[in-house]
């Protein structure tokens, strides 16, 4: 399936003010397409986070538009922006952010429950997401007394909850070591990739590089080809 | 806990001057009289200005009353068996009617007429009379007095003495008064249309005529605005609710602090503004219901043990206190939930991912 998912076309950020302005992203145009993983990768600073939130309705650019499928990101008011994130897309924190207070399946649950479900069907919908990663047996356990692998997959479970087409993962191996990193990234390619998702991956460990389909290599706020076509 | 504390403090405060308040209208409480006539300066039934006799007439033929008595309300000293002295209150009730005379639990009521009959009451103060029997004996102006009833009644005095009641004349004979011997006047109305027309005649004679609830609120008025109890009230309250305030606000605020990522990652989500402003008011209200609840169970425990170790321990919780108390939890918890909800609304989701 080659529709494309994301179209950035022109978009720049600029941050501060007179002599501290300084350009996060300048003018960056890419594609990405269902099914397919994408990794945006480069040094810190580059503007790769930037980037990310840009596309993924939590950053507004100074210029350029951003299109999910046929929808016009920016062109959203504040509250349409809030359902689109949340019908839309996933997001997996680079800190995981899951509720220490809160079971593992009621983190799953949370997309859930903002989407208006009864309690008792999004814990239960809940469990299949966390069926999907693998951790039904930890479902009543607190994020707290997890491993970092473990909480990366709760934090998937999360994310594929709220039924994304796109799906942003920011560093996904920062908290993890070597091996768990590869296992979660090898899941993700296989299990969580789908004809109608897109995964966009933020990170610069070139140990998972492998598993992307297309690397974008951003430097100084600029894709480095120019056009986002960089192949992996 | 800071709401748990602000609570406790001010259902502490506020409990105790409504303890202190039931016991100084106990006199108008107990007697049960619809209307009082009195002088316009009584300020409370302890400090009564006696009415001429013709009052008592004057009263009676006013259109509308159904029947008007005379109170006496005094204090004397009592010399009890061994020797000493024991200051009381008198009270004298209308020698006919007996209007406003106590529930008796020993004793005949009509024996109040027998010579030298009192009828002392069983509260909190009883035993500073030797805890008397029917038959005792005492001494009041070098009359003879005899115990011939045991009362009670819905509530004791203030001033922390005990109670004889007699009938007026009795009262007046022993009792070194004034030219004028009619304390208060009780006035049973035809019906409460009445009370208008009658308290316009009697404030033509010069006097006062106030409702029984009139009356206690005029006690109550005084005590709160003539003899600082107010005052102290008034900086106690503040003082708790400043205490609740600031706890609570700083520990709504620190915890959104403490949670400022975890509720950029739910606006990064999909969680819209009004749902986070929802979610913050209703922990402050589930904390504030909690503080409340607790801080009034802290405060009635408290008193239940302090009424068990002092029976005479002037501390009730009224509604009226439990809805001030509610009403400062309200404007706590919204004050706290607003300073939270200012902070959550300005957090940039983009934060989450710059780290």
């Amino acid at each position: 399936m080659d529709t494309v998912a994301i179209r950035a076309t022109g978009v720049t950020k600029w941050f501060g003010q007179g002599d501290a302005k300084t350009c996060a992203v300048k003018d960056v145009s890419f594609e990405a397409r269902f099914h397919e993983m994408l990794y945006i990768v480069g040094p810190s600073g580059s503007g790769k986070t930037t980037l990310l939130s840009m596309i993924s309705g939590i950053l507004r650019p100074d210029t350029g538009t951003v299109r999910v499928e046929d929808t016009d990101v920016w062109a959203l008011k504040e509250n349409a922006l809030a359902d689109f994130r949340l019908q839309r897309i996933g997001f997996v924190f680079q800190d995981f952010h899951l509720f220490p207070t809160l079971t593992t399946v009621e983190n799953v649950a949370i997309p859930l429950v903002l989407k208006r479900r009864e309690w008792d069907d999004a814990i239960k919908e809940g469990m299949k997401y966390l069926e999907v990663v693998g951790l039904t047996k930890r479902a009543k356990l607190n994020p707290t007394r997890l491993s970092g692998g473990e909480q990366q997959r709760v934090a998937i479970a999360r994310a594929l909850a709220s039924g994304p087409d796109l799906m942003i993962f920011d560093e996904p191996t920062a908290s993890l070591d070597g091996d768990t990193g590869k296992k979660i990234v090898d899941f993700v390619k296989h299990d969580v990739l789908t004809d109608h998702r897109c995964i966009v991956v933020v990170t610069h460990d070139d140990r998972i590089y492998e598993y992307a389909d297309r690397i974008l290599h951003m430097e100084d706020g600029r894709l480095m080809d120019g056009k986002g076509s960089a192949d992996a | 806990m800071g709401l748990t504390f602000s609570v406790f403090l001010m259902i502490q405060m506020t409990s105790m001057f409504a303890g202190m308040m039931k016991k100084a209208s106990a006199t108008v409480t107990n007697t049960g009289a619809k209307v009082w006539v009195m002088d316009p300066a009584v300020t409370n039934v302890s400090s009564a200005i006696p009415m001429p006799d013709y009052m008592l007439d004057a009263a009676r033929s006013i259109e509308g009353v159904k029947y008007a008595v005379p109170l006496y309300s005094g204090g004397a000293l009592v010399r009890l068996k061994d020797g000493t002295y024991q200051p009381v209150t008198v009270l004298g009730l209308d020698d006919t009617s007996l209007f406003g005379r106590p529930q008796l639990i020993e004793g005949k009521i009509e024996d109040i007429y027998a010579e030298n009959g009192f009828v002392v009451v069983k509260d909190e103060e009883f035993m500073k009379l030797e805890n008397p029997k029917v038959g005792t004996e005492f001494e009041l102006n070098d009359n003879r007095g005899v115990i011939v009833g045991i009362a009670k009644v819905p509530a004791s005095g203030l001033f922390g003495i005990p109670t004889l009641y007699t009938t007026f004349n009795r009262a007046v004979q022993y009792i070194p008064s004034m030219r004028y011997t009619i304390s208060f006047i009780l006035i049973e109305p035809q019906s409460a249309a009445a009370i208008p027309h009658i308290r316009e005649e009697i404030k033509r004679l010069g006097y006062d005529v106030v409702t029984e609830e009139g009356l206690i609120d005029r006690i109550t008025n005084w005590y709160m605005f003539h003899t600082g109890m107010g005052t102290n009230l008034v900086i106690m309250t503040t003082i708790s609710f400043i205490v609740g305030l600031s706890i609570s606000g700083q520990t709504f605020y620190t915890f959104v602090l403490e949670n400022f990522e975890r509720f950029g990652a739910l606006k990064a989500i999909g969680a819209k503004g009004r749902e986070l402003v929802f979610m913050i008011f209703f922990q402050a209200v589930i904390t504030g219901l909690a503080g409340y609840g607790l801080g009034i169970g802290l405060c009635a425990g408290l008193i239940a043990l302090a009424k068990l170790r002092v029976p005479d321990y002037a501390s009730i919780i009224t509604y009226g206190n439990l809805v001030l108390a509610l009403g400062m939890v309200v404007v706590i918890s919204a004050f706290s939930g607003y300073i939270a909800v200012r902070k959550v609304l300005k957090i940039d989701p983009y934060d989450i991912f710059r780290g």
